[in-house]
């Protein structure tokens, strides 16, 4: 096991210099960052000693060196336009990300492992063909639409639910209030991944109640309860699995969109305005962290299957 | 119902019709079986001709002035008119236009990249293959919208960027399907016989393991083009994507952002909103009867 890791560690670290790469020089052809600021009453030489100080009269594959050097003696950088360090920023918004991501992730689980399983044992049944196209729409609707269409009925029209941001302004409602402000875009995240999850549960039961050893299980007459409980549903753990390892990079994402609708504090909105900010050191800071965490996911994925099903082989 | 179906299977034994039809006749009826997939394509190609068509239906030009600012449906204005005065449906129609279009070139840029780098990978394996595929990898392991999004903040948003861009990010799925594919057919016999009948590499590649693989491909790239509508849709909500006054489901969602717009004139937002979701469910539910009918091992 020590082994696999290890190895899956080691293979992850050329991607990851890959994608660093690839970050940087997509970066570098959009131009300086300084472009911005030029106008009348900014002079040419204030320009070109800023671009010294910062570096960036050097070539992009030194630039590039310096920040790797950097990066390895845990310095992310500094953001251009607010001068505080990249890891500062990083850390002070990361918090609601996660929970966001968090709670959605587990609504989605909850809304979408039992409807996968229902779907499955009553297969081409009403209620099946009810699910999976009600799947079908989750995965259909774009976010963003959806966050729209609650704004109007839960805080426009009806006034239950606050639209934006992650506490009250001036109040101190704890945890109740953030709550409030959690509901919806857990809701659209929670709605859209769930979508692809039942059907990729639903063809995984399916697939599991046609082997032989639930066969067994009916044949020794122990009741279809039972069958379904202990025998299906251990064997259903793994789809879950390589379900919850298939929505971290599709919740990174996701959530830099709802972000930006619902205010939301996380490293979504922080990004939205690096990036319309061309804020370069924090935009490559937050590709590494996702990049990372995307490997993390597949390498704790990969690991929770060998624990989930003894016969799979490692190495 | 259980009964009926069990009816349905016994009048045609399994076997007996499929050696009478043709692949395409079996396709056919299989894809027929799915109600929803068949009212799916219905829809989709009134949607689509109604975009095609929209110089001759729309009834005003989509930048024209052409009434009162922020007028509800009338019956000279069927979807009403934005801030600026002008016609929603003209809009709406040259928008469904504009967002099939990306949808449409973007599929069809990655699965060219998809299918040319999996071909490569398959069959010539080895150092090309490891190359390639870490580099899938390294795409596959980006949060899409991030890359997206840094790629439409940094090349200047405009209609033919974002089409490149959503076609070139689109594509490590379809390049593993077709790699996977490929490793198994080069086995196959009928690969093997050309091998030793000293065919040309292109016609191996293109005439024999192409041909093959087409089915799984076909299905991908629904899903693709539906992924593609809505990364459009996104990026231009979010203002980077297709720029006005060229107007696109999504940037038509924009204003929406606004409380008075949100608020005081659905009009403005839910039309585009729906079309949005019409199309992408309806080429979901289309290829997943695709899916199902183009499968050899489906059986009836």
């Amino acid at each position: 096991m020590g082994k696999y890791i290890l190895k899956r560690i080691l293979i992850a670290i050329p991607v990851l210099i890959g994608i660093t790469i690839i970050d940087y020089t997509i970066m570098c052809m959009a131009g300086s960052p300084l472009a911005m600021l030029q106008g009348p009453r900014v002079s040419e030489a204030a320009i070109e000693a800023k671009e010294i100080a910062l570096g960036l009269d050097k070539p992009v594959y030194v630039q590039y060196f310096l920040w790797l050097k950097q990066l390895l003696h845990g310095n992310m950088g500094y953001s251009i336009k607010s001068f505080q360090p990249v890891s500062d920023l990083i850390g002070s918004h990361i918090g609601p990300t996660l929970l966001l991501m968090g709670v959605s992730l587990i609504a989605s689980l909850i809304l979408a492992v039992p409807a996968g399983i229902y779907s499955a044992i009553h297969q081409y049944s009403k209620g099946d063909y009810t699910v999976v196209t009600l799947s079908f729409l989750g995965s259909s609707v774009p976010g963003f639409f959806l966050s729209l269409l609650l704004i109007y009925i839960f805080t426009v029209r009806l006034g239950w639910l606050p639209s934006s941001g992650m506490t009250t302004l001036g109040a101190d409602g704890g945890a109740a209030d953030v709550a409030k402000h959690m509901v919806m875009p857990v809701i659209v995240l929670a709605f859209s991944m769930a979508g692809s999850n039942i059907r990729y549960i639903r063809s995984a039961v399916l697939e599991i109640l046609q082997q032989d050893y639930l066969r067994t299980a009916k044949a020794k007459g122990i009741g279809h309860f039972k069958v379904i409980c202990k025998h299906a549903l251990r064997n259903a753990l793994i789809p879950i699995i390589t379900v919850i390892g298939m929505e971290i990079p599709v919740l990174f994402g996701g959530a830099v969109i709802i972000e930006q609708i619902f205010s939301w504090p996380g490293l979504g909105l922080m990004t939205m305005s690096a990036i319309s900010g061309r804020d370069y050191p924090v935009i490559m800071g937050v590709c590494l962290l996702s990049a990372v965490v995307v490997l993390i996911g597949n390498l704790v994925t990969d690991i929770l299957y060998a624990l989930a099903d003894p016969t799979i082989q490692l190495d | 119902m259980k009964k009926n179906r069990i009816d349905e299977k016994n009048k045609k034994p399994p076997g007996t019709d499929l050696a009478g039809e043709s692949y395409l006749h079996m396709v056919f009826r299989r894809f027929r079986r799915h109600h929803l997939a068949a009212v799916s394509l219905i829809v989709l190609g009134v949607i689509v001709c109604a975009a095609l068509l929209s110089p001759v239906i729309a009834p005003y030009e989509p930048n024209e002035i052409a009434g009162p600012f922020a007028q509800a449906p009338s019956r000279d204005f069927w979807l009403g008119t934005d801030q600026i005065g002008r016609d929603m449906f003209s809009r709406l129609l040259y928008a469904t236009r504009i967002s099939l279009l990306v949808g449409v070139m973007a599929t069809a840029i990655s699965t060219v990249i998809g299918v040319l780098l999996g071909l490569v990978a398959g069959y010539f394996g080895g150092l090309a293959d490891m190359i390639i595929m870490r580099f899938t990898d390294m795409v596959m392991s980006f949060p899409y919208i991030l890359l997206v999004l840094v790629a439409a903040a940094i090349f200047r948003p405009g209609l033919w960027n974002i089409i490149l861009i959503l076609g070139f990010v689109d594509w490590p799925g379809i390049a593993r399907l077709v790699r996977g594919n490929v490793l198994g057919l080069r086995e196959t016999n009928f690969v093997k016989g050309s091998l030793v009948a000293g065919m040309p590499l292109r016609h191996i590649l293109f005439s024999e393991i192409l041909p093959n693989t087409v089915a799984p491909i076909l299905v991908y790239a629904t899903s693709v083009l539906a992924l593609s509508i809505l990364d459009e849709a996104a990026l231009s909500f979010l203002g980077q994507g297709v720029q006005p006054p060229t107007a696109s489901l999504g940037n038509m969602l924009n204003g929406a952002q606004s409380l008075t717009v949100l608020t005081k004139q659905p009009w403005l937002w839910l039309p585009p909103g729906l079309v949005i979701v019409c199309i992408v469910i309806a080429i979901n539910f289309i290829g997943d009867a695709l899916r199902d009918a183009l499968d050899p091992n489906g059986g009836r």
